[in-house]
């Protein structure tokens, strides 16, 4: 039953926060890039229907036709636009980091964070676990499970990805809130009588955003790495449109051999440039954490 | 010495904890993984009741005894016996991987080496020279590279240079018509079909000790005791390797160890692009196969020798870094 309001409210804290590390990482200048460059993706994957020429499924070209005005670079082994395809596996590749980048990163903040804050047996349990997952050599783990999920589809490989991929991110958020456990205002809120989860989640987390930040971006970018890995091995879900496998497509037509080099060329690139785009927007994230890297401080 | 005991302590019950892994993985997999390989099996002849029990051993009966099949292959693991390979039937696991480390462990390991030693020094030098050419261009360039899916970079690798120039060689670790042994001739070949795969691993892992290297050593660039050697005048190369860059090796000496210990995993995705007959192209064959005991004896073995490495690098941190004995 509020009155509308007339005059500009100022911003949440949350959202001012925000604003202000992305102004701080617009002032980066490989992070800007970085922005750009992952907006132009976003935009293709979101756009991908009305932006690709042909449906990205439709093989009613020629086969293995080299780059032409109606196909820029070329129809694949099954007469299939590579260009068109190119355009919608952006979907796939930003499906999978997000979504597995972002339940790793959730996964990695509840424990990382509790971690850091209880103490005794159940830290040494969680010790534990958070390091077996680390020594565990990820890849193979990924794609021994994929093996026998073998016919899963996107979900499952978000699903094996994120769950073999947070143990990283809980061992810097946990070191991070150990640090933080000690300090004057974790104390006041404990003898005020706050309960633990609330202590944890509302007054330890705030302070850790840009190291969540960068450990989501980072997860992310592993997470397009790896989906398009196993998608390349066969792993994944052969018949969806990604960049993953239209490589592993391209290397079963034997592309290699036919010189359809655009096919074999653009995915890879395509999964280089996002990548890329990540880390550089992550060089920005690490400035606001440790200001010795920032851009233009000489650190000594 | 506690903390030795310790570490120990530590790598016992995580080796424990993988097997346990390694067991428990086929049998918590929807469906009957055990059922399919001996049905897959039955297509290259009759199956043994012992071939059935093994295959039963290692992934599981639907309707059998979990302590039992648990202390089966314990048992099994004990005596590494690995059972019999369905894709490259009726080779044994064991035979199978013992002819593939070779490869892998000369390849991928020198690589390694290679790679750690070379980027560590552009670090120190990117972090040295901070803000200069020298700094940007390991750094832009080195994250890049690390970006790059690495079987990519493989794959036009041999495009080009492979498949285009006819510069090297595109399949196998030597020419068909090379009888392996140890003479000149073998050694310049193997090294030939080496080089494309080599050059691949080394440019893309080069990116990863470069910017640990250099960020690490930013930080030590910035503590006091550089300083102060700066300021009594020591040569600037002396403060850059002797004050600054030992203190800032530490954990990318870790790192290492780590990477040292993921040899035996090998490239898994570039031994594929390669054709090269190590460990990871013959997880790949595995994979692609169904081949469930091959596939995890092999996953045993990455991480075995993962947690191997572990320890040993734990014991040389114990070692150098007497604060981490507490």
């Amino acid at each position: 039953m509020s009155a509308p309001e007339t005059a500009p409210r100022p911003l949440p804290p949350a959202l001012a926060g925000l604003r202000g590390g992305l102004r701080t990482i617009w002032t980066h200048r490989k992070a800007r890039i970085g922005l750009i460059v992952l907006g132009l993706f976003v935009v293709l994957a979101v756009l991908a229907p009305w932006i690709a020429p042909y449906d990205p499924k439709d093989n009613s070209f020629g086969r293995s036709l080299a780059g032409s005005a109606q196909h820029w670079l070329g129809t694949t082994a099954a007469g299939e636009d590579v260009l068109s395809q190119l355009i919608h596996g952006a979907r796939i590749s930003l499906l999978v980091g997000f979504g597995a980048g972002g339940i790793s990163t959730i996964i990695s903040v509840v424990i990382g964070l509790c971690w850091g804050y209880v103490r005794g047996l159940p830290g040494e349990v969680i010790n534990f676990v958070v390091n077996l997952f680390l020594v565990i050599p990820g890849l193979p783990l990924m794609i021994v499970v994929a093996t026998y999920l073998s016919d899963g589809g996107i979900s499952v490989i978000i699903a094996v990805i994120a769950i073999t991929g947070w143990a990283w991110g809980a061992r810097v958020l946990r070191s991070q809130t150990a640090s933080l456990r000690g300090r004057d205002f974790v104390e006041a809120a404990r003898f005020s009588g706050e309960r633990a989860p609330r202590i944890i989640f509302r007054e330890i987390l705030p302070n850790m955003t840009s190291l969540i930040a960068g450990g989501f971006f980072g997860a992310a970018t592993a997470a397009i790495l790896a989906e398009a890995g196993l998608e390349y091995l066969g792993l994944g879900d052969s018949t969806i449109v990604s960049w993953g496998t239209m490589l592993y497509w391209a290397q079963n037509s034997n592309a290699l051999l036919t010189g359809q080099w655009a096919l074999l060329f653009a995915p890879g690139l395509c999964i280089a440039l996002l990548a890329t785009s990540l880390t550089l927007i992550n060089f920005g994230i690490d400035g606001i954490s440790n200001p010795r890297l920032r851009e233009g401080s000489t650190g000594r | 010495m506690r903390y030795f005991l310790q570490r120990g302590g530590w790598f016992a019950l995580t080796l424990w904890a993988a097997i346990t892994l390694n067991f428990l993985l086929p049998r918590m997999m929807p469906g009957s993984p055990a059922d399919a390989a001996i049905a897959k099996l039955s297509q290259n002849g009759p199956v043994t009741e012992e071939t059935r029990r093994a295959v039963e051993a290692q992934l599981g009966v639907p309707d059998g005894s979990l302590i039992q099949q648990y202390v089966d292959y314990l048992r099994q693991i004990l005596s590494l016996d690995f059972g019999v390979s369905y894709a490259f039937y009726p080779e044994p696991v064991s035979g199978l991987v013992a002819q593939a480390l070779p490869y892998t462990l000369v390849l991928v390991g020198l690589v390694t080496i290679a790679s750690f030693v070379i980027g560590t020094l552009l670090g120190v030098l990117a972090a040295w020279r901070r803000g200069t050419w020298m700094d940007a261009l390991p750094t832009v360039g080195g994250s890049f590279l690390t970006t790059f899916p690495y079987f990519w970079t493989s794959l036009l690798l041999l495009f080009f240079l492979g498949y285009v120039a006819h510069l090297f060689p595109t399949f196998g670790a030597f020419s068909a018509t090379t009888q392996p042994g140890l003479d000149w001739g073998t050694v310049v070949d193997a090294v030939y079909h080496a080089a494309l795969p080599a050059t691949t691993m080394l440019i893309t892992s080069l990116g990863g000790w470069v910017l640990g290297m250099r960020n690490a050593m930013i930080t030590t660039l910035g503590e006091d005791h550089v300083t102060f050697a700066e300021a009594n005048g020591i040569p600037g190369r002396t403060v850059a390797l002797k004050y600054a860059a030992r203190n800032a090796i530490l954990p990318n000496l870790t790192g290492f160890g780590m990477a040292l210990g993921g040899v035996v995993g090998g490239s898994i995705l570039v031994e594929q692009v390669f054709g090269y007959p190590g460990i990871g192209f013959l997880l790949f064959n595995a994979v692609t196969g169904q081949d469930y005991p091959l596939m995890q004896a092999i996953f045993l073995m990455i991480t075995v020798s993962v947690l191997v490495a572990n320890l040993l690098v734990d014991i040389l941190y114990g070692i150098l870094d007497p604060r981490t004995r507490r």
